[in-house]
């Protein structure tokens, strides 16, 4: 887990024919306090509230001295301005254990500072920590936004398809 | 999906242009280097010219430069340039018979996975990922693609 009291994470991007956007995050795993902020976060990226989601989320992920699953939030100027969750998974789908990171979102307005960049490293750092060698995420074929990010991340295409059908 | 040599030639101008920002890449350099005809690159250049993906000057030093922007410019902004990507024109027999429209499914969902693929790698991106063979290899002239016209 990101140490609390470690100086944060200074997210930056500078990359050619971009502005220089400083964005100082503080990279810590989530607090009850921070919820409400989460639920917006989540509300304005994905366009639906998911208020019990999030509750039953910090539940299972959120409490303190978990080992395989963490649930960090970037702070900056004196507001949450995105989160990222995620877990260690032993052996699903014949996989070996890997770290899995099932959500990400960040502020509106705090995009292409490197908050995203911040929170995707922190939470590599602790699936590290956890002992394990690999990164995985899911997401749909039509978000571009979220494919290019993880894309820029150095992601690439894994064994796994996702399969599915309509029941009827 | 199975991309043309134009594609093809087309990826590799906007990438050596786009590794080397504010620099004249010459066409011959990258004719030399990928095994192809100066008259066909030539003709994919323009086109990109057209779309504003690079700039030409002429004369001694003259070439091309890069005047997209890398962190924007996908690998489906260019080869929508050059292939018609559209929805796959039916195989014949596929339409009128049940068994050609299922595999014109599982063709179709092929496709569908490949342009998501382009549409989610910048150049910026790609640059990155040839970062560790660039520096691993020397300057040896590259294999010419497999490609079909």
């Amino acid at each position: 887990m990101a140490d609390p009291d470690s100086p944060g994470i200074t997210a930056r991007s500078d990359q050619a024919g971009e502005p220089i956007l400083e964005a100082k995050v503080w990279i810590r795993p989530i607090a009850a306090a921070d919820l409400a902020q989460v639920i917006a976060i989540d509300a304005e990226a994905s366009g639906i509230e998911k208020v019990d989601y999030w509750y039953e989320l910090f539940q299972r992920y959120g409490s303190r001295g978990q080992r395989q699953r963490f649930f960090l939030v970037a702070e900056g100027k004196g507001a949450i301005q995105g989160f990222i969750i995620g877990e260690v998974r032993d052996w699903e789908f014949r996989l070996p254990p890997c770290g899995w990171v099932f959500g990400i979102a960040v502020r509106r307005d705090a995009r292409l500072g490197g908050v995203g960049s911040a929170l995707l490293a922190a939470i590599v750092d602790c699936f590290r920590r956890a002992g394990v060698d690999k990164v995985r995420t899911l997401t749909t074929r039509d978000d571009n936004l979220m494919l290019s990010f993880f894309r820029s991340q150095g992601m690439m295409a894994a064994p796994s398809i996702p399969l599915e059908r309509d029941l009827e | 999906m199975k991309l043309q040599t134009s594609t093809m030639l087309a990826l590799y101008s906007v990438l050596e242009a786009a590794s080397q920002p504010g620099k004249q890449v010459s066409a011959s350099e990258i004719a030399e280097r990928y095994g192809v005809s100066a008259h066909h690159l030539a003709k994919v250049l323009r086109e990109l010219g057209r779309a504003g993906l690079v700039d030409s000057s002429r004369g001694v030093g003259g070439g091309y430069r890069f005047s997209g922007n890398a962190r924007r410019l996908t690998l489906m902004d260019v080869i929508e340039r050059f292939e018609d990507i559209g929805a796959r024109s039916p195989e014949p027999g596929a339409a009128h018979t049940d068994l050609g429209l299922a595999i014109a499914r599982v063709l179709s969902e092929i496709d569908e996975i490949a342009k998501a693929t382009f549409r989610s790698i910048t150049i910026d991106t790609l640059l990155k990922l040839a970062e560790p063979e660039r520096h691993a290899k020397t300057s040896a002239p590259v294999p010419a693609p497999e490609t079909r016209d």
